[in-house]
């Protein structure tokens, strides 16, 4: 991957226009072309089905939040989203197949007196449909909410027999959105069919500098369709930040308000008029503050989206 | 799984390497100082077998079976399956594992009575990669001293000990290597995708104990 393959515009400026006002967010305006408009306010992207705003950096929770019962660990944990709720941070993703994040998450919430920002984002994850709402619940209960905001099918793990479990859920009002996720570009005609196909409110999958197969057609369609569209893995495990770590921060970065690597990773995927949120993971104070700053300050444009990739393509 | 060709082995890795390594403490402050003994515990298997003593097969047997049962409940049951799915089935395996051992110890035991001296120095080669190289490889790796995996307490040691009493012995069942063969490669393929710089000690122990059986089966001994 040498170039960037040309981004489609909005499918409809108005449609975009009208959600912004009426949220009063219209100089948070995530596009390339208007990149340089954006204030000093956190990034807030509506979600398109309901137009409820949410804030464009969350919190991941794989691997980093899999600390079993190890009570230190588990406090930094809890900092970890103190942190992330003090910066204006609202959803934060897990899933059952994280081992323990799930209610490492529910005792951090517990900690904090249960955030009212919270946006609870989890997944069913299992081969049998018959045993998802039995999972569901397991997992309602270890973050110890009481309903999720979001549950996505995981992978797509046996789409066919979740999917009209989490509508039915949706329908009645036990559950507010329903998406599918997938990774590192698994599967994405399949996904690409199931968000053609069924309404969904979210998607989830890969993107990041280095991983930009999803601009060809998932995030045009994401758009197309109304659909919010969460990114993971934008550091690609931190395989990106730690290739970079030794790099210094070439001084053009200053115009989009970068101080670290990650925010100018993160501010890449921002710059994407179709996502919504992009979902870090970490277990640390510092670099969740510095996550949840990308969200401020003004976007990249284009030519220096292109800046960026060719940087990052030479020393990661 | 569908496109299964696409996974690497750290897609598999549910846990950082800080969570593990702190999981390895606490499991060792809890049973702290046990260490010391199952430590002396091992020698003393050791030096049994190694001097041929009257029952020598029947006790490393035995002991052995106590070491993997309770590391099956106490490590990787109770711990270890916290952060990582997987260490329910580790558990059960190991379990087996003990199950094996307690029943050749209960029909008669390993059989020390002497064997070629290469397969001898070859088990006594994996013998001190469990009691001294692990450890010692953990501290040049930068961890600390409360983070140090002791054999009869950590499974890595453990089996690697295990393997090394096997080849020490006459002749011991092709099926006790089958767990411990398994369990080397499954722990060094999780420290190689922690960047564990001692990952290799337990693939190359599977390796040499792998190599001893199929080459002892190939002359039908």
């Amino acid at each position: 991957m040498t170039s960037l393959p040309p981004r489609r515009p909005p499918t409809s400026r108005r449609q975009a226009l009208g959600a912004l006002v009426a949220f009063g967010a219209a100089a948070s305006l995530p596009s390339p072309a208007i990149g340089q408009a954006t204030s000093e306010k956190p990034l807030v992207r509506p979600i398109p089905s309901s137009n409820e705003p949410m804030p464009a950096v969350g919190l991941g929770t794989w691997i980093t939040f899999n600390v079993g019962n190890d009570r230190a660990l588990r406090e930094q944990c809890t900092a970890v989203m103190r942190a992330f709720f003090e910066a204006g941070g609202r959803l934060i993703d897990s899933s059952p197949m994280y081992g323990s994040a799930q209610d490492v998450v529910g005792d951090g919430l517990v900690r904090l007196g249960h955030p009212r920002a919270l946006f609870a984002a989890d997944k069913v994850w299992i081969g049998a449909g018959a045993r998802g709402p039995e999972q569901i619940e397991t997992s309602r209960q270890r973050w110890r909410v009481a309903r999720f905001d979001l549950l996505q099918v995981h992978n797509l793990l046996a789409w066919q027999e979740h999917l009209p479990t989490l509508m039915a859920m949706k329908a009645e009002g036990r559950l507010r959105y329903v998406g599918i996720t997938t990774s590192e570009g698994r599967r994405h005609r399949e996904f690409e069919q199931v968000m053609r196909e069924h309404p969904l409110d979210f998607v989830q999958f890969s993107y990041n500098v280095l991983d930009r197969e999803a601009e060809a057609r998932l995030l045009p369609l994401a758009r197309e369709r109304r659909i919010a569209v969460i990114v993971n893995r934008p550091f690609r495990q931190g395989d990106l930040t730690r290739a970079l770590a030794r790099q210094p921060l070439p001084a053009w970065t200053a115009e989009i308000g970068c101080s670290t690597w990650a925010q100018v990773l993160l501010k890449f995927i921002l710059a994407h008029p179709a996502v919504t949120c992009a979902i870090p993971a970490t277990s640390s104070v510092e670099h969740v503050r510095e996550n949840l700053a990308a969200a401020r300050g003004p976007l990249p444009d284009a030519a220096m989206l292109k800046r960026i990739v060719a940087h990052v393509e030479k020393f990661a | 799984m569908s496109e299964w060709w696409t996974y690497r082995p750290s897609d598999f890795l549910l846990f950082a390497p800080r969570t593990y390594y702190r999981l390895v403490e606490t499991y060792n402050a809890e049973w702290w100082p046990w260490q010391a003994v199952t430590l002396a515990a091992a020698l003393a298997l050791v030096a049994l077998s190694w001097r041929r003593a009257r029952n020598a097969g029947r006790v490393v047997a035995l002991v052995l079976a106590f070491a993997w049962g309770f590391i099956a409940w106490r490590f990787h049951w109770e711990r270890y399956a916290t952060i990582n799915w997987a260490a329910v089935y580790f558990a059960g395996a190991f379990a087996l594992q003990a199950t094996l051992l307690a029943w050749t110890g209960l029909v008669g035991g390993l059989d020390y009575g002497g064997t070629s001296r290469r397969r001898r120095y070859a088990g006594l080669a994996l013998i001190v990669t469990a009691l001294a190289v692990v450890p010692f490889a953990a501290l040049a790796a930068g961890r600390p001293w409360r983070q140090l995996e002791i054999a009869g307490l950590s499974p890595d040691p453990t089996a690697i000990l295990t393997l090394g009493l096997l080849l020490v012995a006459r002749r011991a069942h092709w099926a006790l290597y089958a767990v411990p063969v398994l369990w080397c490669l499954a722990s060094g393929l999780t420290l190689w995708t922690m960047k564990a710089p001692d990952a290799f000690i337990p693939l190359l122990a599977a390796l040499v104990a792998a190599a001893a059986v199929v080459s002892l089966r190939l002359r039908g001994r």
